[in-house]
């Protein structure tokens, strides 16, 4: 770029000068708001004690294979949930879950925690990956012993 | 001055570009046009469906695409409105004008799509988790670009507070982008990256990168169309417009 006029100059440093005080004004607020931007409480504060007890609070993680109990007269329904990392809690559900709840999938459960650490939730939400598969294509991978994830 | 040169000094001024971007439009609508028709039977029709979500997994040929398309035309209106506020280009004006209903359009289309896919494998039609939230606020960034030229009369104090709001909006871009990896999210992380290979095999991804041009190119040809209008309504006092109207050399 050739000689810019002082005036060009003047207003492109202005710009840049919007620019980062914007972003610097934004990146402090989201620092300042730190977890409070999580949607949910990891299984690690929700059996550390991080999070509080009985008030409303949602809590994520997988779906521990073969933990799901479903009653067998009622829509009553527990599970546990786990980050296959040694924090796990038992979740219990009265309601309709949605299709793509299962064993090994991820959920996100919004209700309150009691004081025995037992997650009373209200409503559950199953939380999907980003990988896409063709019905087929899982088969296989199945059958091959590298279930998909 | 080489050719190439000359050619885009012209396309920064607006009685040029009225003319030198006319093919440009028609090859946007005649390309966008055609990729959205095959991405869109490709994708709802052919492509496989997922073996968890089954058939409402298609919406993702809706839903990746004008979201992508959203966050790119806000990122194009911040480098128009430094452009327009730093070298006084009166097309990057008239740019961040015709873009801002677009990306609306887009934005509330990744939205509507978003939620409709999220009530199915969700379960919920909306959640306020960080990459929800930083797509709705760059819905009311839109919303705020339009609204802003309605409410200020005078078209030069309107230009440059859409530059300032168009450039300050930009930060929220990458907050979009990098939402599901900074925080905890519902939405699931990308699929697509520069660095690896997709999540999904090519029966799946390919009619997608289709409707992702297509929905580009659509675009392209409607802020083209969009463009050109604005230079004559601008201009409408200007020699060479009134000579054209007088001998009805108006191409649309």
């Amino acid at each position: 770029m050739k000689a810019m006029n002082r005036q060009r100059r003047a207003r492109l440093a202005a710009t840049v000068l919007l620019l980062v005080g914007a972003a610097a004004t934004v990146a402090l607020t989201l620092a300042a708001l730190n977890e409070n931007v999580n949607a949910f409480h990891p299984p690690a504060s929700i059996v550390g004690g991080e999070a509080p007890v009985n008030t409303s609070i949602r809590a994520g993680g997988m779906v521990a294979e073969g933990s799901v109990r479903r009653d067998a007269t009622g829509l009553a329904v527990s599970f546990v949930v786990t980050d296959h990392q040694g924090a796990d809690y038992p979740v219990r559900y009265h309601g309709i879950l949605p299709d793509l709840f299962r064993e090994g999938q991820g959920v996100l459960v919004t209700g309150e925690l009691t004081a025995a650490g037992v997650f009373e939730a209200r409503e559950v939400l199953a939380r999907h990956d980003e990988n896409y598969m063709p019905p087929e294509l899982a088969d296989m991978a199945a059958h091959q012993g590298a279930a998909p994830r | 001055m080489g050719p190439l040169r000359t050619y885009f000094h012209k396309l920064g001024s607006p009685r040029w570009f009225f003319d030198l971007a006319r093919p440009w439009g028609i090859g946007f609508a005649v390309v966008g046009v055609s990729l959205l028709v095959v991405g869109w039977v490709w994708g709802l029709g052919f492509a496989p469906e997922d073996y968890q979500q089954g058939n409402s997994f298609r919406i993702i040929y809706v839903h990746v695409p004008s979201a992508h398309l959203a966050q790119a035309l806000y990122v194009a209106m911040g480098v128009a409105g430094v452009t327009a506020l730093v070298w006084r280009v009166k097309l990057a004006d008239m740019f961040i004008a015709v873009v801002a209903p677009v990306g609306l359009a887009m934005a509330g289309m990744a939205l509507a799509t978003g939620a409709i896919w999220g009530r199915p494998t969700w379960g919920a039609w909306w959640v306020w988790d960080a990459r929800t939230t930083s797509m709705l606020v760059l819905f009311f960034l839109f919303v705020g670009l339009v609204a802003l030229r309605q409410a200020i009369p005078s078209e030069r104090q309107a230009g440059r507070a859409a530059a300032v709001l168009a450039i300050v909006g930009t930060v929220n871009v990458p907050i979009i982008k990098y939402s599901v990896e900074w925080w905890l999210t519902l939405h699931q992380p990308a699929s697509f990256s520069l660095s690896s290979a997709p999540a999904m095999p090519p029966s799946m991804w390919v009619p997608l990168v289709v409707n992702v041009i297509g929905l580009y190119s659509f675009a392209g040809a409607l802020i083209v169309a969009g463009l050109r209008n604005e230079i004559l309504h601008r201009e409408r006092d200007a020699q060479w417009v009134r000579e054209r109207l007088a001998a009805g050399a108006v191409r649309p």
